[in-house]
């Protein structure tokens, strides 16, 4: 199975990703942001960083690069797509995922391992942790403090698209929410880093059967 | 534009002193222009010339089988095996960041980043060493959120992990706050840059973001003392841009793969004429420089203001001429600006020229190699008499009080501040001992760390320089890592001043004693002097940054503590409450001497513990706090109790150096007892951990309420 990693300017976690996703099994292309075009592959993931610095919004400028047409196209198409961190900030603006990111309650960049609930099984990304399990990841973000009105909310919620909740808050998001998916359970967004906790190496492995299994069910797709 | 004459008045402004403006004149035959004169100026201030420390630095240890390249290039490269190196260096932004903190220390991560991918390496690690005034001074508060916010902002942006640092509040510092940031980086030994040109007739290319007007004068500001003008500097401070510099590494790592740079400069404190004069003089050659072409933010620029100008985020670099095309396509590939704006040149001028009109016409190497050095007048600073009555405390009342000190209270309301994580090959975060990096792709690991006591150093500079030094040792050793070399960031008052020239002589005198015996030699470092505001100077601050190599094949040392496992304590029992955390925070009472450093003692018990590794599944090293904050540590990262058996004040808190504390169960503590023996290193059981309590004697609290203390004084104190 192949992924694409895309590649801004100021990404600085596309190599953590790919890493991961080839540790998985995939075989990873990384892409560049000017390009027009996807290679044919299964799974997008777009990494963590400052794509632009975070200038004017985090993920707004990045949303409005050539290659985010093909990306929102292979959403469209059902294609798999997962926004980490700074991914997951320029999917909400480009409008694949709703709501946004605002800046943290407390104002201040967080860097910190940090308890999680899988909120649904199902999808790809969650399926093998079940729901209701708890693990612990990573987060490192000065905008992770997920917002969208009720109406966006109460829909999520109803219809099990949120993928992630904080046990303890870290940045005042709406619900404690950390991760969510789109209607089609393609897409998913989240602020947590399970790339930075995929080996024994980190001293935590709790992300690595995010990529392990989503690489399993597309590759079984 | 009419030109400034050159008065008096205009040459004491730029800092340049009479005899030294007499020398220029010898040197030209002529007065100065003013372009000119701002270009000595920049290249003869303490900043850049290293006038006032360089006869001392000399004497520093800086080679050895493992040193690839000493001080002298942008930082220093040491060889880790495998075709592979680090290379690293800390320099301080102290003045800028005291003037106008977020940008201060922004610019000050960003010039030692820029520093360590100029030479070709990618950046891994960044750590920061700062000092700031007491918690209640009316500029503490501001000062931390501004700086803290300013390294995380840039480090967090670029995208390299921040794995350790310092961080003190002394009123020394109330007026000049001290910030010193370091940065690591990985490149092959074969793909080394350097700075030094060659070839004539060669391009020199300007790369990166444009020039503008912030940061002219820079570097003279620098090299001031403070008084209540400050606030008329903010100007001269420069502004950052993480997002232009994270391209301009990118591109600049892409272009030196391609073969077709011949060398390369950053331009960092005097910008352009710091950076030209560098690269031609150590190349022997002479440069041209076409002011016109340098690409420019603001209109109507003056040579002068280019050529003094500290924008941030740029490049000087000479390029094989028959490249030029492939190079320009890199830099257009991350929308970077790139230019050709000069040439080498076969004679020892520096030309600079601004539509076609000389602008200044120097001997280029007279620039540096006639840069003034001073032999400054010094005392020997006399070691304090030995502390008498010795205070006695209940312990775990005193241990409870250090803890909810800003110098002693957990630092994770800072570092969860910094990503640590970034490049997904963090080992060990920051909090505990020194961090710990995977060498990407291999099974290595680098470990780093930072250290200095400067209530050492004010009482006895050469035992506190020495100690500095030994510090970094045992956080290196303390994960098992061998240490390998050291970088030295020297921050000290007026060296006009007979008695902080005392302060350095000495501090220098011991780091080069430690470096050599513990075989860490220095490769390279900074120094910072007129650390001093209104007459008043910081406290001596030699920050020691330190890094070591654990195998491929060797485990690092990064376990926690169980409910069972015996507390060791490696080397003697503490006996030295002089200078002490203890004394200073508790007692408020700074006397006494520094603590001995027996370096022989300190080598050994540090291979000690590196050759016992496999045993030895939890280690710390002993330093503020004694054994009391130790063990207190090593139970707040594990989540076990510890009880110690004695309740003696100066066992617990006494400073003595040399010392580890190791948590492992009875048989690894049988095993680990004979191996000492048989190495001569003394050890003994000191108590064990177990329950939920922290118990000194038959003193104890809970480690839960202590540990709430601990970790929440920063925050109750800043946030």
């Amino acid at each position: 199975m192949k992924a694409a990693v895309i590649v801004f300017p100021g990404s600085n976690c596309d190599r953590d990703l790919a890493m991961a996703f080839e540790q998985a099994g995939m075989s990873v292309e990384r892409v560049w942001h000017k390009d027009t075009a996807l290679p044919k592959v299964d799974l997008v993931g777009i990494p963590g960083g400052f794509s632009f610095g975070d200038y004017l919004r985090c993920g707004a400028i990045a949303a409005n690069a050539p290659i985010c047409n093909a990306v929102r196209a292979h959403a469209e198409a059902g294609g798999y797509v997962l926004g980490v961190c700074n991914g997951f900030q320029v999917l909400t603006e480009t409008g694949l995922l709703p709501g946004a990111l605002l800046r943290n309650a407390g104002l201040k960049y967080i860097c910190r391992t940090v308890d999680l609930r899988v909120e649904t099984a199902d999808s790809a990304y969650t399926e093998s942790y079940g729901a209701g399990t708890e693990i612990a990841l990573p987060i490192a973000h000065h905008d992770g403090n997920y917002f969208a009105d009720d109406a966006t909310l109460d829909r999520l919620e109803g219809e099990g698209l949120v993928a992630f909740r904080y046990l303890q808050n870290p940045n005042g998001s709406a619900r404690d929410i950390a991760g969510i998916l789109s209607p089609n359970r393609r897409v998913l967004g989240m602020m947590p880093h399970p790339e930075r906790a995929s080996e024994a190496a980190h001293g935590n492995e709790d992300g690595a059967r995010l990529f392990a299994h989503t690489a399993e069910a597309l590759a079984a797709a | 534009m009419q030109e400034p004459a050159i008065t008096e008045e205009l040459i004491e402004a730029h800092g340049i002193k009479p005899e030294e403006y007499a020398e220029i004149l010898r040197i030209l035959n002529r007065p100065p222009s003013f372009t000119e004169l701002g270009i000595f100026s920049a290249m003869w201030n303490e900043h850049c010339s290293y006038k006032s420390s360089k006869i001392h630095l000399k004497k520093l240890p800086t080679s050895g089988p493992q040193v690839i390249c000493g001080p002298g290039e942008n930082a220093g490269v040491v060889d880790i095996g495998d075709g592979q190196a680090v290379v690293f260096k800390m320099e301080s932004h102290n003045h800028p960041s005291y003037i106008e903190p977020y940008q201060g220390a922004a610019t000050g991560v960003g010039g030692i980043l820029r520093d360590v991918f100029t030479m070709g390496a990618r950046p891994i690690a960044a750590m920061n060493a700062l000092s700031f005034g007491e918690k209640d001074h009316p500029k503490t508060r501001q000062l931390v959120h501004g700086v803290v916010e300013g390294v995380g902002g840039y480090g967090n942006a670029f995208g390299v992990p921040t794995v350790g640092g310092e961080v003190r509040f002394h009123a020394a510092y109330n007026g000049n706050c001290l910030v010193n940031a370091f940065a690591a980086g990985l490149a092959r030994t074969d793909q080394i840059f350097y700075s030094a040109a060659s070839g004539v007739g060669r391009p020199v290319v300007y790369l990166g973001a444009k020039t503008g007007r912030d940061g002219v004068g820079g570097a003279t500001m620098a090299s001031a003392e403070f008084d209540e003008s400050i606030e008329e500097k903010r100007p001269t401070v420069q502004v950052g841009d993480p997002f232009t510099e994270k391209r301009l590494m990118e591109a600049c790592l892409e272009l030196m793969q391609t073969g077709a740079v011949v060398s390369i400069q950053d331009m960092g404190a005097a910008g352009l004429t710091c950076s030209a004069v560098e690269m031609g003089d150590k190349g022997g050659l002479g440069i041209r420089l076409d002011l016109e072409k340098v690409p420019q933010r603001e209109t109507a620029m003056t040579a002068y203001e280019m050529m003094l100008s500290e924008s941030q985020e740029r490049m000087l670099m000479v390029l094989d001429p028959a490249r030029e095309a492939e190079a320009k396509a890199v830099f257009d590939k991350w929308d970077l600006d790139f230019a050709i704006v000069g040439e080498t040149i076969a004679e020892d001028r520096f030309l600079i020229l601004h539509h076609g009109e000389v602008k200044a016409d120097v001997p280029l190497s007279r620039l540096s190699s006639s840069a003034p050095e001073y032999d400054r007048p010094w005392e020997p600073v006399e070691p304090p008499a030995p502390l008498e009555d010795v205070p006695q405390v209940d312990p775990v009342d005193a241990l409870k009080w250090l803890l909810q000190c800003p110098n002693c209270a957990s630092r994770a309301w800072i570092y969860e501040q910094y990503d640590s994580q970034v490049m997904a090959d963090t080992v060990r975060i920051p909090g505990f001992g020194a961090g710990v990096i995977r060498v990407h792709g291999t099974d290595k690991k680098l470990a780093f760390t930072s250290d200095v006591t400067p209530r050492y150093v004010q009482a006895n500079p050469v035992e506190g320089g020495k100690q500095a030094v030994a510090e970094a040792f045992r956080n290196l050793c303390a994960v098992g890592a061998k240490p390998l070399a050291t970088t030295d960031n020297l921050n000290f008052g007026n060296p006009e001043k007979p008695q902080i020239m005392g302060q350095f002589v000495g501090a220098l005198d011991g780091i080069g004693q430690a470096c050599t015996a513990l075989d860490m030699p220095i490769v390279s470092g900074n120094v910072s002097l007129y650390n001093e505001t209104d007459g008043q100077a910081i406290l001596p601050t030699p920050t020691i940054g330190a890094v070591g190599l654990i195998g491929a094949e060797e485990e690092p040392i990064l376990g926690l503590a169980r409910a069972g496992h015996v507390a060791l304590l490696v080397g003697g029992e503490g006996t030295h409450l002089g200078q002490s955390a203890l004394l200073a925070e508790v007692f408020n009472r700074e006397e006494g001497d520094a603590p001995p450093v027996d370096l022989d003692e300190e080598a050994k018990n540090g291979a000690f513990i590196r050759d016992n590794r496999d045993w030895i599944k939890c280690c710390t090293d002993l330093s503020d706090g004694g054994l009391a904050l130790a063990a207190f540590e090593m139970a707040a990262a594990s989540g076990v109790g510890v009880q110690i058996d004695s309740s003696d004040t100066a066992q617990l808190f006494g400073e003595d150096q040399g010392r580890y504390l190791i948590a492992c169960n009875f048989d690894a503590a049988e095993a680990l007892m004979i191996a000492a023996g048989q190495a001569g290193v003394t050890i003994a059981t000191v108590g064990r951990f177990t329950g939920e309590a922290v118990r000194f004697g038959r003193s104890e609290a809970p480690l839960e309420e202590l540990v709430e203390t601990w970790q929440g004084a920063l925050a109750a104190a800043f946030a």
